[in-house]
């Protein structure tokens, strides 16, 4: 198992170094520099002197593919580079940022699976019946939700309304706090673990193996532990870690609605300054994440399904 | 044949969103941007103002129609550019092989290791804000499962006896491609387009609510409900409409594309949740 995920981590070093490229590429091709929008608000007029000295301060003054080598290189050593706007090291803001957005995420997943997976179970016991409907009413819901307005009405029902959870903001780590974004960020996930689980769980259910487990006098509760739920797993967990990315994405949208100071407020505030140092820096941190928790996937499903061999 | 429920549902829903996106100006008795007026601010959902006003004292009501425009606008357009590119990578490569595949494969899979919201954000960073960007952001991040797609689909026809019919009686390598595998492939295109046209609207909606894409005063759904978020102690009406909008246009397309999927993919069913 350990020379695979050593494998698997290899294969990842390309694809970030792609990414880092593309994303390179893409901003150095961006119509009007840094220096030039800090003056071009009409604000504040800067000469073309020390546009030229920010340039060259900044390492702009140089051809693209110099400036990818030494970035490439840098990143090796963990160096992120200069944020445009602090003047500081960008790992300093990004690092504080990584926690509050894993917590986030986190207590979204486990929301997710706590109810989706069951959700999911109890639909596929009888499709078409009574529960099965009701639960897919509420996935496909779910999914059509726009994840900000949902948290939007939560915000406004259960913080300004009831005043049971705070409305916004980190609050020093204090999980009350936390409730609002991930259920917000957790209810997309949600819908789409049912569907999965109900998808994979029918499939198995149909399946030989499953037929021949009850023909040997299993308890249902046995075949259903042993012989469906194992297998199952590995599509619903395969699913997920594809779908990663979206849940990603929304997370962005939610830490910006609740003010939540992770990777993806960071982010959306960067663009929105053309503090691209920092822009690239989460982008190849959230590349990095993704292909992480999808080792992690492929890792987990070979430990519930022995058949899964990886060389 | 049964009726399928999710595809009237859907096809209903989505059908609403387009004739009012098409007749706001006759629906609509305020104009979105225009009609601007303090002395109607932030009133309730009334007779005179159906879905009530905003901040500025414009009708929801005539916004959240003119929004529809911008909505489909963004979602037909940005996914069928997403299904060109994925078509014309995905069927071109499964067809030819060689190192022209190793290539799009490469591509696809560098463009599904990085989320598309993301990907998009950081389009709409080096864009100018605008309807535009929105479509160039949106269309170019989001075709690869189309292309992975097209290209399983086309490494297995090729293979079919009607191809090599086709190409026995003198058909050359583009009009097999497009009369022979085209059709064949058509399907399941369609169903993955739609599905993804609820997301882009939902994508769209998103990063105009984040500020980076139709910027006020245009009747976007998501800046609506940007603006939205500081009246919401005072005016929470202002909130409800644009999203209940969103949902119902994504919860259509969705649905469609369910019910579609029924129809033109059938093994897939159980496959694909």
């Amino acid at each position: 198992m350990l020379p695979y995920v050593f494998k698997r981590l290899l294969q990842a070093v390309p694809i970030l170094l792609a990414v880092a490229a593309l994303v390179f590429v893409m901003f150095s091709v961006i119509p009007g520099d840094f220096a030039s929008t800090q003056s071009s608000d009409g604000r504040s007029a800067i000469d073309a002197e020390a546009v030229a000295r920010m340039n060259t301060q900044f390492g702009l003054d140089e051809p693209v593919h110099v400036r990818f080598g030494k970035y490439a290189g840098k990143l090796l050593t963990l160096d992120l580079g200069t944020s445009f706007r602090t003047r500081q090291p960008v790992i300093n803001s990004l690092s504080e940022r990584i926690w509050p957005s894993l917590q986030l995420s986190m207590a979204a997943m486990l929301f997710a699976i706590a109810f989706g997976v069951p959700l999911g179970f109890l639909a596929a016991l009888k499709p078409g019946g009574w529960v099965d409907m009701q639960s897919m009413i509420v996935a496909v819901s779910g999914l059509s939700l726009p994840q900000f307005w949902l948290g939007l009405m939560l915000m406004y029902t259960f913080a300004l309304l009831l005043g049971w959870f705070p409305s916004f903001g980190y609050g020093d780590g204090n999980p009350r706090y936390l409730v609002l974004p991930a259920v917000a960020l957790g209810v997309a996930p949600l819908a789409l673990l049912a569907r999965t689980t109900r998808a994979a769980v029918l499939e198995v259910m149909n399946a030989d193996f499953v037929r021949t487990a009850r023909a040997k006098g299993n308890s249902e509760v046995r075949v259903m532990r042993w012989h469906v739920a194992r297998n199952a797993a590995v599509i619903v967990l395969t699913t997920l870690g594809l779908q990663f990315g979206s849940i990603m994405g929304g997370a962005v949208v939610i830490e910006k609605l609740f003010a939540w100071p992770g990777i993806g407020s960071l982010l959306v505030d960067s663009v929105s300054l053309r503090d691209i140092p920092v822009v690239q820096a989460c982008i190849l941190l959230l590349v990095l994440f993704f292909l992480i928790v999808n080792i992690v996937v492929d890792v987990l499903c070979a430990l519930i399904d022995p058949r899964i061999k990886y060389s | 044949m049964k009726f399928r429920a999710n595809l009237w549902i859907g096809g209903t829903l989505f059908a609403a969103v387009i004739v009012g996106g098409t007749l706001a100006p006759w629906l609509a008795h305020t104009d979105p941007v225009m009609d601007a007026n303090l002395m109607n601010a932030e009133m309730p959902p009334g007779s005179e103002f159906w879905f009530g006003t905003d901040a500025q004292g414009r009708g929801i009501y005539s916004r959240v129609l003119y929004g529809a425009r911008i909505s489909l606008t963004v979602g037909i357009v940005s996914q069928l550019i997403n299904t060109l590119i994925g078509v014309a990578l995905g069927l071109s490569a499964g067809y030819w092989g060689g190192w022209w595949d190793d290539f799009v494969n490469g591509l696809t899979n560098l463009m599904l290791s990085i989320p598309s919201l993301i990907f998009a954000l950081a389009i709409m960073a080096i864009l100018q804000p605008g309807l535009t960007s929105l479509l160039i952001a949106l269309g170019l991040t989001n075709w690869s499962y189309t292309c992975r797609l097209s290209r399983a689909a086309t490494l297995s026809i090729k293979q079919q006896g009607y191809v090599e019919a086709a190409r026995s009686f003198g058909s050359g390598n583009t009009r097999i491609m497009l009369k022979q595998i085209l059709p064949n492939i058509a399907g399941p295109i369609i169903v993955i387009g739609t599905l993804g046209m609820g997301g882009a609207v939902l994508a769209e909606a998103a990063l105009s609510f984040l500020g980076l894409g139709i910027r006020p005063p245009f009747p976007s759904w998501g800046s609506m409900l940007s603006d939205a978020r500081d009246q919401i102690t005072t005016a929470p009406w202002i909130s409800v409409f644009p999203g209940l909008a969103i949902f119902m246009t994504v919860l259509g397309l969705n649905l469609l594309g369910d019910g579609l999927r029924d129809i033109l993919d059938p093994q897939s069913q159980s496959r694909r949740a």
